[in-house]
């Protein structure tokens, strides 16, 4: 493997979703955006809802990532996601529908059963609508 | 001598349960086949997962995180896997049986057991033995997502740290292949991180926030995972056990056909030669 490379991998609890020597890895980690280049130093993170970006060819792709972690080594970042979809896989309408629905258990105000959790899914439902913007062009 | 109409009849009635056993063994082949996948996909998650909580766990305290910590083995709780539907084989019958066996053991070791039933036959069974099932679900298998395993997992992960059990067993039937299935027994919790250090991997680590945050939530999500991983393999074997059964039931069938096809031609044979002694007879007499 080239040293300024870096091998990201990236898995969902059911799929396997990329394996590719890339570049530069940005990812949203718990305390702001992390810039990964290659030999980084060991570095354990939890990720927030945001945007993966990678750079490959110099090109910059996106994914959505909703939770996770991220194992970095100097050549190696593991991303553990609970949600990722590449931008050019997120399918719009569903994503409209996530968040009609977050918006309409928010608006029933605090005291609904679900207000923390749709407030969560109205966060997931709009990275995604922003991120599948983002998609390049085809 | 057997009735004609009789054994007429049995044939239509076995060539009917050979359809239906072809058709399940069809449906059980189609099924299995996506489940399969299924594992296939979620296995790197889970393995990834189980390094990084490697990596973690070696430079944490083993007592700061509950669900790291050992304390005794007086109550245990045995999750138990089995399926909804029967006809699959021996597939239920070897996980009750094993699990029996290990409860019975345990018993004898004077420990406090209760259980946890996933799936209609295991709870079935042990409802009519005396053991507490303190918790039981079915109907999970006809769509198992990776829903189903996070409220199982949260559901253990909770009632553990509020104490009502100190260890935790599974007994589930592992996926080896469409004709092979393996009955596990397998300690859950307290979780038993193995270290496994790669080569060239630097010991010194930045954590972030900190490692101890990262292990409380890395450590309920990890109980998840490997709780979706295990409904997997039920899941695939329990397929693979009915494609075979079926199979077998299906030949059995043919076989049987076949028997019965040679002595209703037999008997209708022996009627013609009656039918035409008589006739000869007949027409002897007469002459």
């Amino acid at each position: 493997m080239a040293a300024d490379k870096i091998l990201l991998e990236i898995v969902a609890p059911n799929r396997l979703i990329m394996h590719e020597e890339v570049e530069e890895v940005v990812c949203p980690g718990i305390e702001g955006e992390l810039g990964i280049l290659p030999g980084h130093i060991p570095l354990l993170t939890t990720l927030t809802i945001g945007e993966l970006r990678y750079k490959k060819n110099n090109l910059f792709c996106s994914l959505a990532i909703g939770w996770g972690y991220a194992e970095i080594t100097g050549s190696r970042v593991v991303i553990l996601a609970e949600l990722a979809e590449k931008a050019e896989e997120i399918d719009l309408t569903r994503a409209e529908e996530a968040k009609k629905r977050a918006e309409e258990v928010l608006a029933k105000g605090p005291e609904e059963a679900d207000f923390e959790k749709a407030k969560e899914s109205l966060q997931k439902a709009l990275n995604r609508l922003q991120i599948a913007g983002k998609r390049p062009p085809s | 001598m057997p009735n004609l109409q009789h054994i007429k009849r049995r044939i239509g009635s076995v060539k009917n349960t050979q359809q239906i056993t072809k058709a399940m063994k069809m449906v059980a082949a189609a099924k299995l086949k996506r489940a399969q996948d299924k594992i296939l996909e979620a296995r790197p998650y889970a393995q990834k997962m189980l390094s990084v909580l490697g990596n973690l766990s070696a430079r944490v305290e083993r007592e700061s995180h509950p669900l790291l910590a050992k304390r005794g083995n007086k109550k245990i709780e045995v999750m138990i896997v089995t399926s909804d539907r029967g006809l699959c084989g021996a597939f239920n019958a070897n996980i009750i049986r094993k699990s029996f066996e290990f409860l019975r053991e345990k018993r004898a070791e004077g420990c406090e057991i209760t259980l946890n039933a996933v799936g209609r036959k295991g709870r079935d069974f042990y409802r009519r033995r005396d053991f507490e099932i303190r918790k039981t679900l079915a109907g999970i298998f006809d769509r198992l997502s990776y829903q189903n395993a996070s409220e199982i997992g949260i559901d253990i992960v909770e009632s553990y740290e509020k104490g009502l059990f100190d260890e935790l067993y599974v007994v589930y039937n592992e996926f080896k292949s469409a004709m092979q299935q393996r009955v596990i027994i397998e300690k859950l919790l307290p979780i038993e991180p193995s270290v496994q250090t790669e080569i060239g991997f630097a010991a010194d680590y930045i954590f972030e926030p900190s490692a101890k945050v990262i292990l409380h939530s890395l450590l309920p999500k990890h109980i998840e995972v490997q709780t979706f991983r295990i409904l997997l393999e039920s899941n695939a074997s329990e397929y693979g056990a009915r494609m075979t059964a079926m199979e077998a039931a299906t030949k059995n069938a043919k076989e049987l056909i076949k028997k019965l096809t040679l002595v209703y031609n037999r008997t209708r044979q022996s009627m013609i030669t009656k039918e035409l002694m008589d006739i000869i007879n007949g027409s002897e007499a007469l002459k």
